[in-house]
């Protein structure tokens, strides 16, 4: 009995977005990475097409952590006091495809660093490595609004993407982006109608926004509401694939961030002899979070851990074998 | 829901001086207006005065490609005139229409397949308009069968149930609706459905309104096309609304102006 393959026709595809730019094209990366351009549902090799695969950034930031549990010590102790040297170690030694730089240190209950101390980490980590670049604030608009202008400045030509832009305060990071021709990271919070409006108003400021945008949707944790993001994400990109073009954008999730501050990860062995040993307790946690993500969609994920980087690293080398008939 | 503009159709009087006198301006201008409207397929009529439809054709085609990038919908009952103009488009376009009567069928789907074209297709025969739903839903069903048996995709198919003018044909209405409910299980898969909007609306009042009120109606039926008035915004509206209703574009508060630039 012969059987027919079922293949989805879509009317559309997600946009790719170039993220860095090397000396020909006025920045100092020593390679370009695009994002982004599927024509199917993840990894439907058979039916259409993933031109680029999805990547990684490990996070450096700009003033070393307190809260991260002790094991992170021997991977960054030795240089989390120097975002260059931190940076260079994520790429050289754990395999990191960009860095994300967290301006954590701008935080007025840290250190409250200036914009020039801002646009100086930056700086430094592009000095430090060749591959592109994101670079994210504190987290508290007031102080972010402040430090967009002379973070995008310093790294103008760098083709950095730059956030987060979010509903209620997406114009400052904007306006440094058109400025300075950086990408922008439009974040909602677990909200396909906010995401889509943000993507609108973003576009509005600057049609050649359009395809500098890259849609946070808010990951949340495995165990903490991970599947609300994944349906989120699974609806954005069968919107994007069937003609949607305001949510034809690839997507990014901060998925160490989220998953080092659960329960299951930060609680000690001894505090629950019955959970297994926390570091691997840990890093699985942050690895199958990263995998469900991969199954929805994601195209750039934020990770935290090394050994969970290395996890994902081969199952992307499996989803991307070739599986068409 | 696919919206064909209905605007530059010879009926009107600027666009029948403008074929008569050969002056693309007011079709191209049509043709802009339109495609700003938010419309998807741009109708072309050449209307009933032209002596000669295949030359009518076929400027009303140029003209407006020289403006327009959107697909074309070629509405003529002469179809040496349809062929002709299918040469001539620079995308697949559509024909608009065939009724269940066999030798037309015999002359369109053919065409149809070599061209690549798209089909209106009327649920009706030589003996007219049918009363009731079950009637129109036998048409349609002939209309599949007949254009699967000729290498014709159902897909491709957007079939018409044929709506009449609510004044005078009142009870029109629900089997028109209960049609376009049914058309949908006639195979899998489905045909696409179509209505010529503005004729529900003939000699009465208040056009407008019934003509949004219909097309809203319509839409929850499951209708997918409508040849109607593209610069008609509260119709436009009205459009964009439904289709947020009906689970098929994602909401956001702009949801009007998304609709209406979603070929920008």
């Amino acid at each position: 009995m012969a059987v027919e393959i079922l293949k989805e026709k879509y009317r559309s595809k997600v946009g790719e977005v170039v993220l860095g730019a090397t000396k020909e094209e006025g920045g100092t990366r020593s390679h370009t990475i695009t994002v982004g351009g599927e024509t199917s549902l993840p990894y439907l090799h058979f039916e259409g097409e993933t031109p680029n695969r999805p990547v990684m950034a490990l996070e450096v930031w700009d003033t070393a952590p307190t809260e991260w549990p002790p094991f992170f010590e021997k991977f960054y102790g030795d240089v989390w006091n120097d975002p260059g040297e931190w940076a260079k170690k994520c790429v050289d030694e754990f395999g990191a495809d960009l860095i994300q730089l967290r301006l954590a240190g701008a935080d007025p209950d840290i250190n409250d660093a200036s914009p020039e101390d801002c646009a100086g980490a930056v700086k430094k980590v592009l000095e430090a490595v060749g591959v592109p670049l994101i670079v994210i604030g504190c987290g508290k608009p007031e102080k972010d609004n402040l430090i967009y202008a002379s973070v995008a400045e310093a790294a103008a030509g760098e083709n950095l993407l730059l956030g987060v832009a979010e509903l209620e305060n997406y114009k400052a990071v904007n306006s440094a982006c058109m400025a300075n021709k950086h990408n922008i990271i439009a974040s909602s919070p677990i909200d396909i109608n906010i995401c889509k409006q943000l993507n609108i108003l973003i576009i509005e400021m600057s049609t050649a926004m359009a395809n500098r945008i890259i849609i946070d949707p808010t990951v949340a944790a495995l165990g903490y509401g991970a599947e609300y993001s994944f349906s989120i994400m699974e609806r954005a990109r069968n919107g994007a694939l069937q003609g949607d073009k305001m949510l034809g954008m690839p997507m990014i999730g901060n998925i160490g961030s989220e998953v080092w501050r659960t329960k299951e990860a930060i609680t000690p062995t001894e505090a629950e002899p019955g959970w297994g040993e926390q570091e691997e307790r840990g890093i699985l946690w942050e690895a199958t979070t990263a995998m469900a993500y991969l199954q929805s969609g994601i195209d750039m994920l934020v990770m935290r851990h090394p050994e969970a980087l290395k996890i994902i690293e081969k199952q992307i080398d499996d989803l991307m074998q070739d599986n068409s008939y | 829901m696919i919206i064909i503009g209905e605007r530059i159709n010879g009926m009107y009087n600027d666009i029948g001086k403008a074929i008569k006198g050969k002056d693309p301006k007011p079709v191209q201008e049509w043709a802009r207006r339109q495609e700003q409207g938010g419309a998807d397929y741009l109708d072309l009529n050449v209307g009933p005065a032209s002596p000669n439809k295949i030359e009518a054709m076929k400027w009303l085609i140029e003209v407006t490609q020289e403006v327009s990038d959107l697909p074309l919908c070629l509405d003529s009952t002469n179809y040496d005139a349809i062929e002709e103009g299918l040469k001539l488009c620079k995308k697949p376009a559509m024909i608009n229409s065939v009724p269940a009567e066999m030798p037309k069928m015999e002359r369109v789907f053919p065409m149809a397949v070599q061209y690549g074209a798209e089909v209106v297709a009327l649920a009706m025969n030589e003996e007219g308009i049918p009363k009731d739903a079950d009637s129109r839903i036998a048409l349609a069903a002939e209309l599949v069968a007949t254009a699967d048996s000729l290498g014709f995709s159902p897909e491709m198919l957007y079939i018409d149930p044929l709506t009449l003018p609510c004044n005078v044909a009142q009870d029109h209405g629900p089997e028109v609706m209960r049609t376009l409910r049914e058309i949908k299980l006639i195979s899998d898969p489905s045909p696409k459905t179509v209505i010529g909007l503005s004729n529900i609306s003939q000699g009465t009042q208040n056009r407008d309104l019934i003509n949004r009120t219909f097309a809203v109606m319509a839409m929850a039926n499951g209708l997918d096309a409508g040849i109607v008035d593209a610069n008609d915004n509260e119709l436009m509206s009205a459009i964009a609304t439904a289709r947020i209703l009906l689970n098929k574009d994602i909401y956001c508060d702009s949801f009007v102006n998304v609709f209406i630039n979603r070929n920008r």
